[in-house]
């Protein structure tokens, strides 16, 4: 599946200037509840979901935007749900948090740390006893391999051979919580290897070297059919929420990541290699854009849920004998 | 008195805790050098030490399993569950030890250990940040369950909480933490027991039981019914101070009972059930319940519709009146 650099970059664009637009829409009140940007880890997303297949699945964490734009959901359809309107991607009824969208096989973002792991190992049980051969991509980030439910989770994808590909986002902060004040072991390979899990670090601010790093798990977990535990280095820009005042991290710190721009990088190469000029990354700009203001005009034209529909969906009464 | 929020004043509370005994100890995600969420801890490490404000990874389960060991020798830990929602990991803990640990030793190992978890809804989250799990814990044997309605009372009762031998499941409505209050920082904590019910304001026709976030928009109900209601704060969930609550129903003859969390089982209908034990001919109506719905909490677009407020209060009055 493989995109070439100048759409990996376009993806790129597609998440951070759809990003960028919800804090303001945040700050301006029209979005509402939590918002986790993803803003500066984009080549995660881009890398990994490049090299699935629309037949494999994806399981994500709250912060989860990109992951949902680079699977190919609508953009409108993610804008609509940040609003909580009907015609977002989970009826307006998972907010930004909980995106969801079973037929491109997107199972969700999770507002519990470390709640999306166990169903991706169960997603993989049920291709597995169906003769599918598909990988279940599973996102989380760092501070989730503190809780027991990554153990769990990657201990059952192990001993059952079960083709789980984890995608650790280490951005080295879990909150306020450095990675060194959350892990007895700080290279998290290594942790995972105890698993018996092939396990590797990657550079997760370099979408080539993203796409690579995923190109060879994803193969490992189809070929072997078993897990693959590949950790991406990268860093969020932004506070953890739109409420964190991002007390805990210097400034001089986040200069320094944001000297390494997954964006500028692969945009610096695209001029470099002679693959596109100014003008032509320009034009990709403008064009993101003006997605951007479709989806927010398309959130902003929609409807809210009814408030006699409140108990709809609270049970499915069905009955299958 | 001093004004403060009652976000200030748990932390007041929780520093002359920290100052009387030494073995209090404070766990929980970013408490620490970053005071908590919603800075209940703000400073309290700085002043006390990392070895008594504990940063712990996300790892709930584990934290309030370490209070049980830390409680078990001697320690009186209190935990700081970020928010409501994110406390179901740590539930085997706390129904499985915590609960249970001073009746399987028949009384030989106490659990001097409390749980804070910011509750409730109003704030603009969604599901996980917005839960009112009181219920459940109400319902496990072996849990004391308190819940401060303003800074006074939070800040005595957080106190209470530390200084009592058994479990205190502590919630903290979350979208009181800004409401100021006069607070008396020289009141001792130990003159009063915290399990009662308070009336907050007396009345003859109606009586409106209520606790936590729903305190004060009951009083403000009060305030602009056409007939006299009394309010009670019942702030003890666990054990439930019944007393308080059917002597105001033997003059009015008539009980709302007010909570945000859903109707099935939770407060509302064990307050329901008592009274009727307790006073059956004193009721000239069917105790009413205003709760919020039985659906998981909803998107923030709904939850002004989701949450009782002064309208459903007085319509509950009205009608507990006309039946
Ligand atoms: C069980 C649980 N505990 C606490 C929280 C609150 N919380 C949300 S995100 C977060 C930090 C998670 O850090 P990490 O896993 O590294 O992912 P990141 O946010 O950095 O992407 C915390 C503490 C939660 N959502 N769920």
């Amino acid at each position: 599946m493989m995109a070439d650099l100048p759409s990996l970059y376009r993806q790129m664009l597609r998440i951070r200037r759809f990003e960028e637009r919800c804090a303001e829409l945040y700050s301006g009140e029209r979005i509402r509840g939590f918002v986790h940007l993803y803003i500066g880890e984009e080549a995660v997303a881009v890398g990994v979901i490049d090299r699935l297949t629309p037949d494999d699945a994806i399981v994500a964490t709250y912060r989860e935007h990109g992951h949902a734009l680079a699977r190919g959901i609508a953009m409108d359809a993610v804008m609509s749900e940040m609003y909580g309107r009907t015609q977002g991607v989970s009826h307006g009824r998972g907010g930004s948090m909980h995106l969801f969208h079973a037929p491109s096989r997107f199972y969700g973002g999770n507002a519990i740390v470390a709640g999306g792991l166990p169903l991706a190992v169960g997603l993989a049980l049920a291709d597995r006893m169906q003769d599918r051969e598909r990988v279940t991509a599973c996102f989380f980030g760092e501070g989730a391999m503190a809780e027991g439910e990554f153990h769990e989770s990657i201990n059952l994808a192990a001993l059952w051979r079960l083709p789980v590909l984890f995608v650790c986002e280490n951005n080295l902060y879990a909150m306020g919580t450095a990675l060194a004040r959350s892990e007895s072991e700080t290279n998290l390979a290594v942790k995972a290897a105890a698993y018996e899990v092939p396990s590797w670090s990657c550079d997760g601010m370099d979408v080539e070297a993203m796409s690579h790093a995923a190109e060879r798990a994803v193969a490992l977990v189809r070929d072997s059919g078993g897990p693959v535990f590949l950790e991406a280095r990268t860093f969020r820009f932004r506070a953890h929420s739109m409420y964190d005042p991002d007390r805990y991290r210097e400034r001089e710190e986040i200069e320094r990541w944001r000297e390494r721009d997954p964006i500028t990088i692969a945009s610096t190469r695209l001029i470099e290699r002679g693959l596109m000029d100014q003008e032509a990354l320009d034009a990709i700009d403008a064009d993101v854009t003006s997605e951007v203001d479709a989806a927010v005009a398309a959130a902003e034209a929609g409807t809210d849920e009814d408030v006699a529909d409140l108990e709809r969906h609270v049970t499915s009464g069905g009955v299958r004998p | 008195m001093t004004t403060m929020t009652m976000a200030k004043a748990l932390n007041a509370g929780l520093r002359r805790a920290m100052e009387r005994e030494r073995r209090v100890v404070l766990f929980g995600e970013d408490i620490g050098r970053l005071g908590g969420v919603f800075r209940v801890t703000d400073g309290l490490q700085k002043d006390f030490g990392e070895h008594r404000v504990i940063d712990a990874p996300l790892a709930e389960s584990g934290i309030v399993g370490t209070s049980v060991g830390m409680a078990m020798r001697g320690f009186r830990p209190v935990v700081e569950i970020q928010f409501d929602g994110f406390v179901y990991p740590a539930f085997d803990q706390i129904v499985s030890q915590v609960a249970k640990t001073l009746r399987r030793t028949d009384g030989a190992v106490r659990m001097p250990l409390v749980i804070r978890i910011p509750y409730g809804g109003g704030i603009g989250a969604v599901e996980h940040h917005s839960e009112s799990p009181e219920a459940y814990f109400v319902h496990t044997a072996g849990l004391r369950v308190l819940t401060p309605s303003d800074p006074q009372a939070a800040y005595l009762t957080i106190q209470q909480a530390i200084a009592s031998d058994d479990p205190v499941i502590y919630l903290e409505p979350k979208r009181r933490y800004w409401d100021k209050g006069e607070v008396d920082l020289d009141a001792d904590p130990f003159a009063l027991s915290p399990w009662h019910a308070r009336v907050l304001r007396p009345g003859d026709d109606v009586t409106v039981a209520c606790y936590g976030p729903m305190v004060r928009t009951c009083l403000e109900a009060a305030e602009a019914a056409d007939c006299s209601v009394e309010v009670i704060d019942l702030q003890s969930l666990s054990p439930l101070d019944i007393d308080v609550v059917a002597a105001s129903v033997r003059r009015t003859g008539h009980l709302v009972v007010v909570h945000e969390a859903s109707s099935t089982a939770g407060l509302g209908a064990e307050v329901a059930a008592r009274v009727s034990e307790e006073c059956f001919y004193s009721l000239e109506a069917p105790v009413l319940r205003v709760t919020g719905y039985d659906v998981p909490y909803p998107a923030s677009r709904l939850e002004e519709h989701f949450l009782p407020d002064l309208d459903r209060v007085l319509d509950g009055v009205d009608r507990v009146r006309a039946f």
